[in-house]
């Protein structure tokens, strides 16, 4: 019976779900927004890549919304694996001489690889989001391959989240004073393609990685530590 | 490059289901990595090379370590009785 009712129920859903798309015209363009954005996306912020005009440019707040969610996620991790004494962690196996070294030598590219992506945000593909995700897992590998089994220090994780957050927020803050309104482009865009160029995106995207590459690595470094 | 995409789009499918079908844990979460990791090579076929670094960053590397760390610290223990 109850079978039949949820069936019954999962119909009448469906049906509304293709009434309700069927008004939607796919691939047409209503919207007007999407041509604005290809107009005046590279003059009014100065970055060459789109979609990091739009992520930092005209949708900045928005952005500061999705790292304070991640933030909070992290806080929460914490919270539940903090332990108010550290539970002694077993003694591992040390690796291979092979996989050793191949961790050393990769780890600091990996490093190298996350920053330039960040750094580069406003000119090519990707941005603070995607190399702080390739940092953190450049320390997921000296946790599983070389020489941090146990996980790092915590804290020093949460100290560098804190900064970066703390920087984007006085970054933002500083537009409302120069510029009008918060998070507001105010110094000069430079020239288009060039690595200093687009005002205060890249740096806003410096701090984005930093705080995502942290935030990343500290869950993990929670998970791996609490015994 | 269609035929590719849609060999790509059916992998994508196996994937997905065999991870739903799978008993033993370890075994669906590397079939949603391999689900993810699919989706990120679609992305970049689609260009939207950010979303596919995202994807692939996270969705196939880290939140696959995520889970065999969960894994590895909780409890395997399987039934043989099917419940309902």
């Amino acid at each position: 019976m109850r079978k039949i009712i949820s069936f019954i129920l999962i119909v009448i859903i469906a049906i509304g779900v293709f009434f309700s798309l069927q008004e939607i015209p796919f691939g047409e363009t209503k919207s007007k927004v999407r041509e604005y954005y290809l107009d005046n996306g590279i003059k009014q912020t100065g970055a060459t890549n789109i979609v990091t005009s739009v992520v930092v440019g005209y949708r900045g707040f928005d952005t500061l919304g999705e790292v304070t969610v991640l933030f909070l996620a992290t806080i929460g991790l914490s919270a539940i694996f903090y332990r108010e004494k550290e539970r002694k962690i077993k003694k591992r196996r040390k690796s291979s001489l092979i996989l050793y070294t191949g961790c050393k030598f990769l780890f600091p590219l990996i490093l190298l690889f996350g920053a330039y992506i960040f750094i580069h945000g406003h000119l090519t593909p990707g941005g603070g989001f995607q190399g702080g995700a390739i940092i953190a897992s450049g320390f997921l590998l000296t946790m599983l391959g070389c020489w941090r089994w146990e996980g790092f220090n915590r804290n020093r994780f949460k100290i560098t989240e804190s900064i970066s957050g703390l920087v984007f927020v006085v970054v933002g803050l500083l537009g409302l004073l120069y510029g009008g309104y918060f998070l507001s482009n105010y110094l000069p865009k430079g020239i288009p393609n060039e690595l200093f160029s687009a005002g205060i995106i890249p740096i806003i995207y410096v701090v984005i990685g930093f705080k995502v590459g942290s935030e990343i690595a500290g869950i993990i470094n929670d998970m791996v530590r609490s015994g | 490059m269609v035929i590719l995409e849609i060999i790509l789009v059916f992998a994508m499918l196996v994937g997905a289901i065999t991870a739903g079908i799978f008993k033993d844990l370890l075994n669906a979460v590397i079939a949603a990595g391999f689900v993810s990791f699919i989706a990120a090579i679609l992305f970049y076929f689609l260009h939207a090379p950010d979303v596919a670094m995202a994807e692939a960053s996270i969705g196939a590397a880290l939140t696959t370590a995520i889970f065999i760390i969960a894994i590895k610290k909780t409890k395997r223990f399987e039934e043989d009785e099917e419940d309902n």
